[in-house]
């Protein structure tokens, strides 16, 4: 039998803010004592650069001179070399969450340090109106079915733990419609002086009609930001993190029209 | 062998009897006895007991006790709340049927937070569903258990994010957890949504909670295929049992988390009670679902998953609810998002029925997309799949009603009124109407039913079927009474158009519902017109053949309300309804309900003709359907069923009629042998009735009659095959036949049995078992003596010739190897002739000289007694010398009897004993 270990962090969500204390247990549990030579417990952050597959062969030069970043370390000695009784051993810690000079910490995907961003959130409703003519990149606009679609984001500034809503109402279309979803897309841009790479992501996709809806009622508009995918909307010198949503409408037989709306995201 | 002379000991049997009986001590009123306790029930003695108690010191405890130990624990299983009671009531459906009308009426205005046991739960309504909506069409399942293949509008995204999303398929392919099943038939179909449902809690409990999201996801996403439309509404059970499951699952599991703090969670508990891992786990699973792509899945799956919003707060639920409702608006196709509503509906009912707005909403914004029903997409998938608008609109009501049996529960009339105002605003509300008539208080319709019929007749024709609402109105009237001026109009009206229905299915399906309310307010007149009209549409190309269910209803409720069977049977109708019942089960079970309604109503015994025809030939129905192939237990109570009706005929004082009566019956149930059992039974209670009318001196009239009777008897019995029945009956009707001073008569049946003896086999059949004959052989035989002690001897043969035929045939029956029971009867005969050599008899018979006062006690009868006795005595040795072994042991025995005082007789055989065995 083999002895396992495992880290138990404290708060149920895993999330820690800059300046706040990371506290938990380390657990230990064995059927017959076990000799050790101590236990050191290590926290290391890092920022790493990774290469997109549509990137590849572009920018490798680039990317390669870029080394991992590291934000935050730091080890403490736990328990000197000793045994550990057999069963279970409990054994607790702490860490201040100190940026080590003075680099600036950004929230991260995962969700791990949080820079609190005092953004000021204020509501930015946008209206639309989709119609054949209001679309661009149509090959042959005669070909089009008619339709008229109406709606509203109740915000294009959105706080990140907040859904995303609005309205849409099909006032009338030819075509049957098959589908309508919202795409969330993360765009990422990484440049330097010499030149810059833009990264386009579908984070989530949901759908919000599916078949041929009732005309005239208003359909909700409603997407939970994914936790592990999004971030407050990010901009410094060297990249940018942006998010933007499509509406996707998918009309019979064959016709998908998409309408973009570029979101700010912050965290309040 | 030596002979051992017999000499009866005398008995005085009075003196006997006056020293045996208990001495009665007298009882001054408030003394102790033993039974008193039980059985007095006035709180008055209740009372009285409990001070006695306190006066000894007692505390009040103690005396409560005491004074509830005066309840009878018998009684009080009595009170209709046993298990069993309260099953047989939950079981039979008529009865639940009444229960929930009559607890419709008491409803409980004030209590809205929890639903009420008056809410007919989802539970009924699922088989219902199942049963109803079926196909023979071919069905296929299409699972993917990997993430979402990108579809078409995924045609923007990066090279990059396909390559991993193929890579994650992949993955789900390695667990080979795709499939697509097709060519399914229905009950492939289910079988395969109940493995489903199985492999849900499989990959739950061995922590695979994961693969459960998908099992349930994939499962709700069959919601959204609406090919074979005919399933859909089976479908929906089906798969909402598996929402359930899950949805039950993370329920219990979060709770479960909140629970091992060492404190149980109330059950409404607040979100402070819970604690950061309920919660996170909680929120994980919310944030799951809202990332699921496909809108009926997410929607399916967050419903399902609802009540957990109460670990994260108070408003959770209220605040989702609405969101769900306005969500559903996104589903295209009506039905699906109709039976989505319905989902909803149920889970808000479960969680928090007190949420009336979500209800509400669900209601009107399922009015404001109900055109698209007759849009062009519903039609052309109509086209595609054959389906006709009038089968396709049936799919609707089983949510239809549903959504609104939880709005219109507990709901205030003036919701009721509004709703139903809506309703009418719409174009072709036929299908509308029908639901509010099948979920709203009866009541609320009865009282509006001439409203009713007349949207009814307005209602276009082409769409939904105008008989489904004609019969869910006759089911709210079936139920609540209309106001008494509308009464007439109500049935002429409803009348005239079923009455035109040509589809005899339709119109079946219709009068059927009717019948009840015809029944209920009008006279037999009605009844019959309302039968007769029956008649006419079924007669024809023998369309009644595919209807035997509700025809057979129909005649259910038509007896439910005629209690009295002379104004039954004088509907006219009545039995020429009965002739449409030709194939010969139905028939059977038609004519079983009758006999058993009448068993149960019919107080008094009657002679009404109308009646006994009837009947009689119901009856004979009953009996001629028995043959080889009948199993006994419907014999059983096909026989129950006649007996209850021949004891329920009596002709009052003319007994000759009642005596014909059961001729006639005889030769009518000559199949049934319980039949012929209580046929004699029933004819020696009619000579022992005449005896008790002469008070036991017969005129020759009735000496004649009497003679009948017991001859009717006595060539009755050998038609039975049952050898002890017809052994017991010889007996008794032999008794009635020496009551009756048939003495001659009396002999033939005592011959009878005699003769009948040496015919009982070894081993009978008892309920389905073989068991040894001896002991009941040996019942009988005892009983039989019982009766020999009175039977006078005949001048022409000789000297207790009975007891000596009889000892003949015990003699030569063949018995057990080493069983006592031939000695244990020589016993009983020793005591009969001991009981026959007394000077007067213990019992005797009125006006029947025994052979006590015949003989007066002459010694030569007492010498041909003796000697008698001391034969059989001899048999007993004998047998007591083959119990070789254990010959001490007798002895001992004996020698014990011996030394009791009035068994000083039995020394001397102790003496002997020995002696005889040794030579």
């Amino acid at each position: 039998m083999g002895t396992a270990l495992d880290i138990k962090i404290k708060r149920a969500n895993k999330v820690y803010h800059a300046g706040e204390v990371l506290s938990g247990v380390v657990v230990i549990s064995s059927k017959d004592s076990v000799q050790h030579q101590g236990v050191s417990l290590t926290m290391e952050g890092t920022v790493n650069l990774q290469l997109s597959a549509k990137s590849v062969g572009v920018f490798e030069a680039f990317y390669n001179s870029v080394k991992p970043i590291q934000i935050i370390n730091s080890t403490i000695e736990m328990v000197k070399p000793g045994k550990f009784p057999s069963g279970k051993t409990e054994i607790p810690f702490e860490f201040p969450l100190h940026l080590k000079g003075n680099k600036v910490l950004y929230e991260t995907y995962h969700g791990v340090f949080v820079n609190i961003q005092k953004g000021k959130f204020t509501p930015s409703p946008v209206d639309f109106t989709i119609t054949p003519e209001t679309l661009q990149n149509v090959k042959e606009r005669a070909l089009l079915p008619k339709f008229l679609l109406r709606g509203h984001l109740n915000s294009t500034n959105c706080v990140i733990t907040q859904p995303l809503t609005g309205e849409l109402v099909v006032e009338s279309s030819e075509a049957a419609i098959r589908s309508v979803e919202l795409q969330l897309v993360r765009v990422e841009t990484c440049g330097c002086a010499e030149g810059y790479a833009r990264d386009a992501t579908e984070i989530q996709n949901i759908q919000i009609a599916d078949g041929d809806v009732c005309r005239g009622l208003s359909v909700p508009i409603y997407m939970v930001f994914p936790r592990l995918f999004t971030c407050p909307t990010l901009e410094t010198t060297n990249f940018k993190v942006e998010f933007e949503v499509n509406i996707v409408v998918l009309l019979h037989p064959d016709h998908l029209i998409t309408e973009n709306f570029p979101l700010k995201l912050c965290r309040i | 062998m030596a002979v051992f002379p017999w000499h009866s000991r005398n008995r005085n049997y009075k003196a006997e009897f006056a020293s045996c009986r208990l001495e009665a001590v007298p009882l001054e009123f408030g003394d102790y006895h033993p039974l008193k306790p039980i059985t007095k029930f006035s709180s008055q003695v209740t009372e009285s007991k409990t001070k006695k108690v306190n006066r000894k010191g007692s505390t009040s405890s103690t005396s409560s006790s005491s004074s509830s130990s005066v309840v009878d624990p018998l009684s009080s299983v009595l009170d209709g709340t046993d298990p069993l009671s309260m099953f047989a009531a939950t079981a039979d459906p008529a009865a639940l049927a009444a229960a929930m009308d009559s607890s419709r009426r008491k409803r409980d205005r004030d209590d809205n937070s929890v639903v009420g046991s008056d809410f007919e739960p989802w539970t009924n309504k699922r088989g219902e569903i199942l049963a109803r909506y079926t196909t023979t069409e071919k069905l296929s399942i299409n699972l993917f258990m990997g993430s979402e293949k990108g579809k078409a509008g995924t045609a923007t995204l990066a090279m990059s994010e396909k390559v991993r999303t193929r890579l994650e398929e992949l993955d789900d392919f390695e667990e080979g957890s795709q499939k697509e099943l097709l060519n399914l038939t229905q009950q492939d179909y289910v079988n395969r949504i109940e493995e489903l449902n199985q492999s849900l809690k499989d990959a739950w409990a061995s922590d695979q909670k994961v693969k459960a999201l998908k099992i349930v996801i994939q499962c709700s996403k069959l919601l959204s295929d609406t090919s074979v439309i005919q399933f859909y509404p089976s479908k929906f059970v089906l798969i909402t049992d598996i929402l359930d499951t899950f949805g039950k699952l993370v329920y219990e599991r979060i709770f479960s988390m909140c629970v091992d703090s060492r404190s149980v969670l109330p059950d409404h508990f607040s979100p402070e009670n819970a604690n950061d891992t309920a919660k996170e786990t909680c929120l994980n699973w919310f944030f799951k679902i809202a990332s699921i792509r496909e809108l009926i899945p997410r929607f399916y799956v967050e419903a399902s998953i609802l009540k957990c919003n109460k670990f994260l707060s108070k408003t959770g639920i209220s605040e989702c609810l609405p969101r769900l409702t306005c969500m559903i608006r996104g589903i295209g196709d009506p039905l699906v998002s109709v039976y989505a509503r319905a989902y909803l509906c149920r889970v808000g009912m479960e969680v928090a029925p007190h949420l009336k707005e979500t209800l509400n909403k669900n209601f009107f914004d399922f009015l404001l997309t109900f055109k698209q029903i007759h849009g062009d997409t519903v039609q052309n998938q109509l086209v595609v799949q054959g389906v006709e608008l009038p089968s396709y609109l049936p799919l609707y009501p089983p949510a239809m009603d549903w959504i609104f049996q939880c709005i219109s529960y507990h709901a205030p009339e003036a919701l009721l009124t509004e709703m139903m105002e809506r309703c009418k605003k719409l174009g072709n509300n036929a299908l509308l109407l029908n639901s509010v008539m099948s979920a709203f208080r009866a009541e609320f319709i009865a009282t509006r039913s001439m409203d009713f019929i007349g949207m009814i007749k307005e209602c276009d024709e082409s769409g939904f079927p105008k008989h489904l609402l004609f019969r869910s109105l006759g089911l709210n009237l079936a139920l609540a009474d209309p106001p008494e001026s509308d009464r007439l109009q109500i049935l002429n009206e409803a009348w005239k158009v079923i009455t035109k229905l040509k589809n005899p299915q339709d119109y079946i399906n219709c009068a059927e519902v009717w019948v009840e309310y015809t029944c209920k307010h009008f006279t037999k007149r009605e009844v019959n017109t309302v039968l007769a009209d029956v008649i006419k549409h079924m007669t024809p190309d023998r369309a009644f053949e595919d209807s035997y269910p509700q025809l057979q209803l129909i005649i259910k409720k038509v007896i439910a309300h005629f209690h009295d069977f002379s104004v039954l049977f004088s509907v006219e109708k009545f039995l020429p309804f009965l002739d449409m019942f030709q194939k010969e089960s139905v028939r059977v079970e038609v004519c079983k309900c009758i006999m058993d309604a009448f068993i149960k109503h019919q107080q008094e015994p009657t002679k009404d003709p109308v009646i006994l025809n009837a009947l009689l030939h119901v009856c004979k129905t009953m009996h001629d359907s028995v043959n080889a192939l009948t199993l006994e237990d419907e014999k059983r109570m096909l026989s129950y069923l006649i007996n209850g009706f021949i004891k329920m005929v009596s002709f009052g004082r003319d007994f000759e009629q009642q005596l014909s009566f059961y001729v006639e019956s005889r030769s009518m149930f000559c199949n049934l042998e319980p039949v012929l059992v209580q046929l004699i039974h029933s004819v020696n209670r009619l000579a022992m009735e005449t005896r008790k009318v002469m008070k036991g001196n017969h005129s020759r009239k009735t000496a004649a009659f009497v003679r009948a009777c017991v001859a009717y008897c006595f060539i009755t019995i050998p038609s039975l095959a049952g050898i002890f029945t017809r052994l017991n009956l010889y007996l008794h009707s032999g008794q009635v036949a020496l009551a009756n001073q048939c003495l001659s008569q009396a002999d033939a049946f005592f011959k009878a049995a005699i003769s009948l003896v040496p015919e009982v086999p070894k081993m009978i059949n008892i309920d389905g078992k073989m068991r040894p004959s001896e002991s009941f052989l040996l019942e009988f035989l005892c009983n039989f003596f019982s009766t020999l002690l009175i039977v006078p001897d005949h001048p022409e043969h000789g000297v207790l010739f009975l007891v000596r035929e009889l000892l003949n045939v015990i003699q030569d029956y063949t018995w057990e190897d080493n069983s006592d029971e031939k000695i244990r009867i020589y016993t009983c005969v020793l005591h009969l002739l001991s009981a026959m050599s007394q000077e007067t008899y213990l019992y005797h018979i009125d006006k029947v000289d025994s052979n006590d006062s015949l003989y007066g006690g002459d010694s030569k009868f007492l010498a041909e007694n003796n000697k008698l006795c001391e034969t059989v005595m001899a048999q007993i040795l004998e047998h007591l010398k083959t119990l070789a072994k254990d010959e001490v042991k007798t002895l001992e025995y004996i020698k014990k009897q011996s030394k009791q005082p009035d068994m000083t007789h039995l020394t001397e055989l102790a003496l002997r004993l020995p002696l005889q065995t040794r030579t």
